[in-house]
């Protein structure tokens, strides 16, 4: 009881928001700007109506929003894996880092909409050249990160672990990936983030499915609550995804935040 | 030994990856592993890069991006430093305000794009407005997190000194919080040139980068522009966010805690 009053307490503000914006956008009565009911009633409209059997989903639910999760995931584990392993290799080997490191800055500072057309001109519209904007855009922050973490590993555990005899691959394994994992995570979180920036405005320019498609779409047929529909659902996913990524990295990284209290 | 001394150097070692890279893409090339055709040489890429300096046409769309992105952020720091101070000083407004703000945060701000076509008939207001919005969002939260951040025995110094709350705000809480501001803007730079391009290159207009990309994008050698505007943007970056980071060190030098949130 006591907590609900507490939630109640912190979100009063919403249902304030909401009342207002609804009284003003309706005396406005201005069509750029629906009131949140109408926008609510499209949405309704646009995924919620179809048959039971698919738990009332309509075909453009069920077409767009699993592929542009599916591309956003995809780029994102491929620029995960890419990411932790080239980021390990420059942070363990300091050679490897002078060399790289000024690419590795210059290709970052690249503002990751540029990649589009050149994607574009090299793989025409498909999945294909989304999934390559966005693992070229999204990489840096966990190749950095990764980075900086193997490279900052405590010099001790790595002695311990050679007087005791673990091979090389071993230490990666249970030395350094571990101790990289904080900022690993801190990485992903940001790429998590960007990957869903890049996923919208791939599909804006070059797709025939997926949300951005449908945004576009509500846009093209002057559907404005449409247009806002679509975008309240990319604030939700942008919403599910960080939470979904927090509770995980809370898990998995427990160990450490254990750690961090003891000593 | 000499050879040792040498790859100490940063710069060289440096010198000597972008050269590799340069070589290999050009072997590659010459050597027909990559059609020149799909993927053009790099000694071509260069030279039109070289070119496009002095291209007047470039230049004038260069100048015109980096136009929207420093008035853009200006407005940024205008609305988002105060706005951060208000909440950070009045815990009740931020308390109010925060799940709102948590909703809006994870909109991806070029996602707005096309509702601002809808809502704005100029292309230069639409521009500024989309970089604002997505730009502030850095700024109010390295103001509110430097805000948490002052210490607060020197507050209660001040306090028990007999100064009123506006003058412990501006003798101690802003100068306190400026590191952290400073570093909410130079991430907000960053994103002010993402959106500044995407806006060109998604909604059109009459000048910037986006624009003169889209602009190439219908001529033969399409792919040598589009890369070699890509070395410039990617310049233009680099150069903007070190000119920061410069300018940090050299203002908030006392300031060791280097914290950074995103």
């Amino acid at each position: 009881m006591n907590r609900v009053l507490r939630a109640a307490g912190r979100l009063w503000a919403v249902p304030v928001v909401l009342v207002v914006w609804e009284l003003v956008t309706r005396a406005a009565e201005d069509l750029s700007f629906p009131p949140p009911t109408t926008i609510a009633a499209s949405m309704y409209e646009m995924w919620l109506t179809g048959p039971a059997e698919r738990l009332w989903l309509t075909e453009a639910a069920l077409e767009n929003i699993p592929a542009s999760v599916g591309r956003l995931l995809a780029g994102w584990l491929l620029a995960g894996v890419i990411g932790i392993a080239l980021g390990i290799a420059m942070g363990r080997l300091p050679l490897l880092f002078r060399f790289l490191d000024p690419l590795v800055q210059f290709a970052r500072a690249i503002p990751p909409p540029m990649l589009l057309p050149f994607f574009m001109a090299l793989f025409a519209i498909g999945p294909r050249m989304q999934i390559n904007v966005i693992v070229f855009g999204i990489i840096w922050p966990v190749l950095i990160n990764a980075g900086e973490g193997a490279r900052l590993v405590d010099r001790q555990h790595l002695d311990t672990a050679r007087v005791f005899g673990l091979s090389r691959g071993q230490r990666l394994f249970q030395i350094i990936l571990p101790s990289a994992m904080p900022k690993i995570f801190a990485g992903l979180r940001v790429s998590l983030s960007l990957a869903l920036i890049l996923m919208v405005i791939s599909e804006l320019v070059g797709s025939t499915d997926g949300i951005g498609f449908q945004l576009l779409d509500a846009q093209r047929s002057y559907d404005l609550p449409g247009v806002w529909g679509t975008i309240v659902v990319l604030g939700v996913l942008g919403y599910v995804l960080n939470s979904a990524f927090l509770a995980a990295e809370r898990r998995v990284l427990s160990w450490h935040r254990a750690a961090k209290q003891t000593t | 030994m000499i050879g040792r001394r040498l790859l100490d150097s940063k710069p060289l070692c440096g010198a000597l990856g972008a050269a590799g890279l340069f070589c290999v893409l050009e072997a590659t090339g010459r050597t027909g592993l990559i059609s020149p055709i799909v993927f053009p040489l790099a000694s071509t890429v260069l030279g039109r890069a070289v070119e496009l300096a002095t291209d007047a046409d470039f230049l004038l769309d260069v100048v015109s991006t980096l136009g929207a992105w420093a008035l853009g952020l200006l407005l940024t720091v205008v609305i988002a430093v105060p706005a951060g101070f208000v909440l950070g000083t009045l815990p009740r407004a931020e308390t109010a305000l925060r799940p709102i703000l948590e909703f809006l945060r994870p909109i991806p701000s070029l996602a707005l794009i096309p509702l601002a076509l809808a809502l704005f008939s100029d292309k230069f207001d639409m521009k500024i407005t989309l970089i604002v919005y997505a730009a502030t969002w850095p700024v109010l939260m390295n103001t509110l997190y430097g805000l948490k951040d002052v210490d607060p025995l020197a507050k209660e110094t001040l306090r028990s000194f007999g100064f009123g709350p506006l003058s412990v705000l501006w003798r101690v809480s802003l100068p306190s919080t400026a590191p952290f501001v400073a570093t909410g803007v130079r991430l907000a730079s960053a994103i002010a040139l993402i959106v500044a391009i995407s806006v060109e290159l998604l909604a059109g207009g009459s000048d910037g980068i986006g624009v003169f990309l889209i602009e190439v994008g219908g001529s033969p050698d399409a792919m040598v522009y589009i890369i070699a505007t890509a070395i410039w943007a990617g310049v233009i970056g680099l150069v903007s966010d070190s000119l920061f980071v410069l300018a940090e060190r050299r203002i908030f030098r006392w300031h060791t805690a280097r914290t950074e949130v995103v």
